[in-house]
């Protein structure tokens, strides 16, 4: 199963890249469990606060499916 | 000088005319940080004739600013900031009144100021100033623009627009660690983007045309012309939330000197009681849902129990459904704090 994903902010210069494409064979079907094995795999630091959004609407439950696209959207505080 | 001849080539335009031109001179905005997004929004307000602009920033010039803050010169260094700017805005466009506040926002000042003002625009550096907005946007009825960088990237939202999805929606949880330019650099014309992006927001509320980016965040990689819209919905919880913390932090003004040192004791039974010139609030830990207003938010709160681990615990709840952000364990429990 191939998903899409894209990091933002700080969390694409944990991961070293700012969208990469994944292919799921360990038996992932939820968006929690995709979300936790991303930050296993990069060892990010976050304290919860980054935000989840699958096909471009935040949301961090449900099914994950073939072809979804998953953003990695930490808040900035640059002004 | 002739106004009409001045907004021609906007009044020109169909979905504005006269009768927009008379709404833009009519409104009021207050413009939160007049950092890099700060400069950039106000110019543009400035140059379409809105009526009348608050500049709201305790901050002076700093040489570090000038290749980001356009309003500021290299002479302006170790000035005021707001009166720098009102001063540069003034010339650019004597039809607009621009009010000056050198000042950190706080929570009152916010309830103070915002009901004068139609919109609210973000041009602050710190998380703790943006949930600050955020609260008391909801409380005051006004919509904010919200715009954050970082690097070369750049986050705009419209928040609390009529009834819509607010800060604390789209990120409930906040961040301790405020990241900013100073630590960790930004390209100049970033924020200056960004925030032609909020001006152009703030436009289209005063004259309501077009879409209003409300429900959705945009974001904005100038490296990569890399571009998202992320839709996000609104959350009754967290609307709740920001609606809480005026109780809060009144009540809590009311009952404590902001010198004291002030502890919680969130065991159901007290058969210890700490020094007793030490002030303790008593709220068992099964009542904090209910009683939470009742600790104050302005000092540190040394919160205990028996062993420390509820107390860690309760710090947890307070923090993540109140945005307690003062609350400290004390990791001993009450064995630590009496005297025998």
């Amino acid at each position: 199963m191939e998903i899409k994903v894209k990091y933002f902010g700080s969390i694409a210069e944990e991961t070293g890249k700012a969208e990469e494409t994944i292919s799921l064979q360990n038996g992932i079907s939820e968006v929690q469990e995709f979300i936790a094995f991303i930050f296993k795999k990069y060892g990010l630091s976050d304290e919860g606060t980054v935000q989840i959004a699958v096909n471009q609407v935040i949301q961090s439950e449900g099914r994950i499916q073939y072809g979804d696209e998953v953003a990695f959207l930490p808040p900035y505080a640059g002004g | 000088m002739n106004s009409f001849e001045r907004y021609s080539r906007q009044i020109q335009l169909s979905e504005i005319g006269i009768k927009g031109q008379q709404k833009l001179a009519q409104a009021k905005v207050l413009i939160v940080g007049v950092g890099g997004l700060g400069c950039s929004v106000a110019q543009h307000l400035v140059a379409v004739g809105v009526g009348i602009i608050g500049l709201l920033d305790h901050d002076l010039v700093d040489i570090s600013n000038l290749n980001r803050q356009i309003l500021f010169t290299e002479s302006d260094v170790g000035k005021q900031k707001v009166e720098v700017a009102k001063e540069a805005l003034v010339k650019m466009n004597d039809q607009v009144q621009i009010h000056a506040f050198h000042e950190q926002l706080s929570f009152e000042k916010a309830l103070d100021l915002f009901p004068g003002y139609d919109i609210i625009i973000d041009g602050t550096d710190n998380f703790q100033t943006k949930y600050l907005i955020n609260d008391a946007s909801v409380l005051t009825n006004k919509p904010w623009v919200y715009a954050s960088i970082y690097k070369y990237q750049g986050q705009l939202s419209v928040f609390n627009y009529e009834n819509g999805p607010t800060y604390r929606c789209l990120y409930p949880k906040i961040n301790s660690g405020n990241i900013s330019c100073e630590e960790i650099g930004v390209l100049g014309v970033l924020p200056a983007i960004l925030g032609t992006m909020q001006a152009s927001e703030a436009i289209k509320i005063i004259l309501q045309i077009g879409q209003v980016l409300s429900g959705k965040l945009f974001i904005l990689d100038l490296l990569t012309w890399g571009e998202q819209q992320i839709i996000f919905s609104r959350s009754e919880s967290q609307v709740r939330i920001a609606k809480c913390r005026k109780k809060n932090e009144h009540k809590g003004n009311r009952s404590f000197n902001a010198s004291s040192m002030v502890y919680l004791d969130i065991r159901e039974m007290m058969d210890k009681s700490i020094d007793p010139d030490k002030k303790v609030l008593h709220i068992p830990l099964n009542q904090l849902d209910n009683r939470h207003i009742e600790i104050p938010r302005d000092v540190p709160v040394h919160v205990y129990c028996q062993s420390g681990t509820r107390s860690r615990k309760a710090i947890e709840q307070l923090s993540e459904k109140y945005g307690f952000q003062n609350l400290i364990n004390v990791n001993g429990g009450i064995q630590s704090l009496t005297y025998e």
